[in-house]
């Protein structure tokens, strides 16, 4: 069930600020650290945790989690050691949720079926597959959706409040609103544009509505969580990792501490983002 | 009752969501999702309407040369002793190959949607020297993605671009070959795609783009038809193109499908051979799998992540193929075979010296199962080939592989 998600969005909301997301990439720069990563997150502040799926070819991904995803893959990570991760964080902590976040080939190969039964029983609790839009929903959100895992959609600048229907139709758990019309990676568009966007879509629906693309700083969560029900703080956090690993991309002491500092951060802004908001 | 088991025609797809049997359809974010979908829109408009395509005739009467020949190969005949052999010369094109013709249809296309800027892809250079050749007739500004290792491989097609105005950017991700050119064209429509018409070089993506460029190249089987049946008085009994992502193959392939008696062959690159990861033979060596917007044959591995293909062939160095192709190989209507480099080499040898025409190193791969199969045919039978461009760009690989160099 995606109760896990719906009672995390109804907690913080109770809190009186907005939900803060974290991406990071599974198996960047190896299992291991990736899972004392994954268990570090909750602990610095983080409300849910967006476990990337490596993919070869990562067409809407701007080059730092491009390299993440290299470097993953190199260090031999697969869909199913990144449901063995999420399985892991899932035995120490059963409240936070997990959003798988990638490119649907790998699932297609895994098998749709198979890997929805695996996916549930490793805790995980919504999707997000960049290269499936609504038009494509029979592949594997329907199914995702029959099984009780969460479908989350990206709404963009693109979608008018003619096809927003349309993508909003069976999304589930929150809506991802990407922030500007580009890659990850790419600069923080006019927070004012972003408000306005948010307010079109929760016109359009009751589920909560995080935007990501470009949310760096614990500021731009301040600024952006003041009118979104949620942040999403991937490349950021892709960077801090990457900043701190060795010349050949293993990990060092400084890189799990690393990312705690900066999602405590992050974490001090989404809480400050309502007061700021109150002024 | 009518119960034939038989489709009624191989030439309906795909359908309305893009599909061919199983394979095509539309997987992209959803920031390109209505830009796709006004494509589509346009594109449907435009293929009804007379003044679309009387400007499409006339383009490509007075500015892409057309009709392109068809030859009868005299000598190389005479050598294999076999099936007489036609190529539909699509090497004297504007611009050396049959790219052209799919640039001029869709620079149309982005005219009447009011885009002002072009990108593409490319691989051998071809379709980057076609696509900036009619940016600069249309006025508009191009950016061309190319894979590093292939910048370097096609060098004079790089030379071709800039030269026309068209900005070349080194893609340097993967192998930095076609696929991982096709994946930063993709980053860049995304980021501007309220000004932007990403022009696709070949039969593959996500809908319309199968559709539409298989229809801006079957002009290609549709004069080769008409020409074969003035010459011979019949349709030919093989039709044979190279396939990279398929564009020049379905464009001779589509007006033949329905014709029975033609048995349809398309070529990949075997590379070094199919037993190692050196080839780039995405149906006979591949698996059903999505990216670029469709679902197809890819190379992958059992992770589905996409590996990287090698050719000698810089236009054929990619590990998808149109989805299509993916579909009349599943229903068996046109068989696929992988040709090596070295006969792709061997086979342009051949055509330079029996016949004077210096093909390009993706015909070469259907030149070379041509010279396999017509000496076991019989001297009554007729092949068709698309020589699909010209060799210019490849004389220096050649050369150099060759040992002729300076
Ligand atoms: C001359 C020529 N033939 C064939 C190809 C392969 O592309 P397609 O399969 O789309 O025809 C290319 C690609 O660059 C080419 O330049």
């Amino acid at each position: 069930m995606t109760a896990r998600m719906e009672q995390r969005f109804a907690d913080v909301a109770a809190e009186g600020r907005p939900v803060l997301v974290t991406y990071f990439m599974g198996g960047d720069p190896d299992f291991d650290t990736s899972l004392a990563i994954m268990k570090a997150l909750p602990k610095a502040g983080a409300d849910v945790i967006e476990l990337g799926v490596p993919f070869s070819d990562p067409m809407a991904d701007g080059p730092a989690i491009q390299l993440a995803g290299q470097r993953a893959l190199k260090g031999g990570q697969t869909l199913a050691k990144t449901l063995e991760l999420a399985r892991l964080f899932r035995e120490g902590d059963k409240r936070t949720p997990i959003v798988l976040m990638g490119y649907y080939n790998p699932i297609y190969i895994y098998g749709v079926d198979r890997f929805l039964d695996d996916a549930l029983k490793a805790g995980v609790d919504g999707l997000i597959v960049v290269d499936l839009p609504p038009e494509m929903d029979d592949e594997l959100c329907i199914p995702a959706l029959a099984k009780g895992i969460s479908f989350i959609r990206l709404a963009t600048p693109t979608t008018d409040d003619r096809r927003l229907p349309k993508v909003l139709e069976n999304t589930s758990g929150f809506v991802y609103y990407v922030s500007m019309n580009g890659i990850t990676g790419s600069a923080l568009p006019d927070p004012s544009l972003i408000a306005g966007a948010v307010a079109r879509i929760k016109a359009h629906t009751r589920l909560p509505v995080c935007v990501g693309f470009g949310v760096k700083t614990a500021d731009h969560a301040r600024v952006i969580g003041a009118s979104a029900d949620g942040v999403v703080v991937g490349t950021a956090i892709v960077n801090q990792i990457a900043s701190s690993l060795t010349e050949e991309g293993r990990a060092t002491d400084a890189t799990v501490p690393g990312v705690e500092a900066l999602v405590r951060g992050l974490a001090a802004g989404v809480r400050a983002s309502r007061l700021a908001a109150a002024e | 009752m009518n119960q034939s088991p038989k489709l009624n025609s191989f030439r309906s797809g795909p359908d309305e969501d893009g599909r061919f049997g199983v394979f095509g359809g539309r997987f992209v974010a959803e920031t390109l999702m209505p830009l796709i979908l006004d494509l589509q829109d346009e594109w449907n408009e435009a293929k009804n309407d007379p003044a679309f395509k009387a400007e499409l005739e006339k383009l490509g009467a007075h500015y892409i040369g057309r009709p392109s020949p068809l030859y009868f190969a005299e000598r190389l005949t005479a050598e294999l002793g076999g099936a007489k052999i036609y190529f539909k010369r699509e090497e004297l094109n504007h611009t050396g190959s049959h790219k052209i013709n799919n640039c001029i249809g869709q620079i149309l296309l982005a005219r009447r949607m009011g885009k002002t800027r072009i990108i593409a892809e490319t691989g051998a250079g071809q379709h980057g020297v076609a696509s900036a050749t009619v940016a600069a007739r249309f006025g508009l500004p191009c950016v061309v993605y190319m894979g590093a290792t292939d910048v370097e491989r096609q060098a004079p097609n790089v030379f071709r671009m800039k030269l026309l105005g068209a900005e070349v950017k080194p893609v340097t991700a993967g192998n930095g070959t076609l696929k991982d050119a096709m994946n930063e064209a993709l980053r860049d429509w995304v980021t501007n795609v309220e000004s932007t018409y990403y022009l696709i070089g070949t039969a593959a993506g996500p809908h319309p783009y199968p559709e539409m460029v298989r229809d801006f190249q079957a002009v290609i089987g549709q004069e080769a038809k008409q020409q074969i049946l003035e010459a011979e008085g019949r349709l030919p009994d093989l039709v044979i193109a190279a396939v990279g992502g398929g564009s020049n193959a379905i464009g001779i392939f589509h007006p033949f499908l329905d014709d029975e008696s033609v048995k349809i062959v398309g070529v990949e690159a075997g590379g070094k051979g199919l037993d190692g990861d050196e080839h780039c033979a995405s149906i006979t060596a591949g698996s059903p799998g999505v990216l670029h917007g469709n679902r197809t044959y890819l190379l992958q591995d059992g992770d589905g992540q996409i590996k990287e293909g090698h050719s000698i062939s810089a236009g054929l160095d990619y590990p998808g193929i149109g989805p299509e192709h993916a579909w009349l190989n599943d229903i068996g209507r046109v068989e696929y075979v992988p040709i090596l480099d070295h006969e792709a080499l061997e086979a342009f040898q051949t055509l330079t010296r029996l016949e004077g025409i210096i093909p390009a190193l993706e015909p070469s791969h259907a030149l070379a199962e041509v010279i396999k199969r017509a000496p076991k045919m019989g001297k009554d039978e007729i092949i068709l080939m698309n020589l699909s461009g010209r060799g210019d760009k490849d004389i220096f690989t050649v050369g150099k592989i060759l040992g002729m160099g300076q």
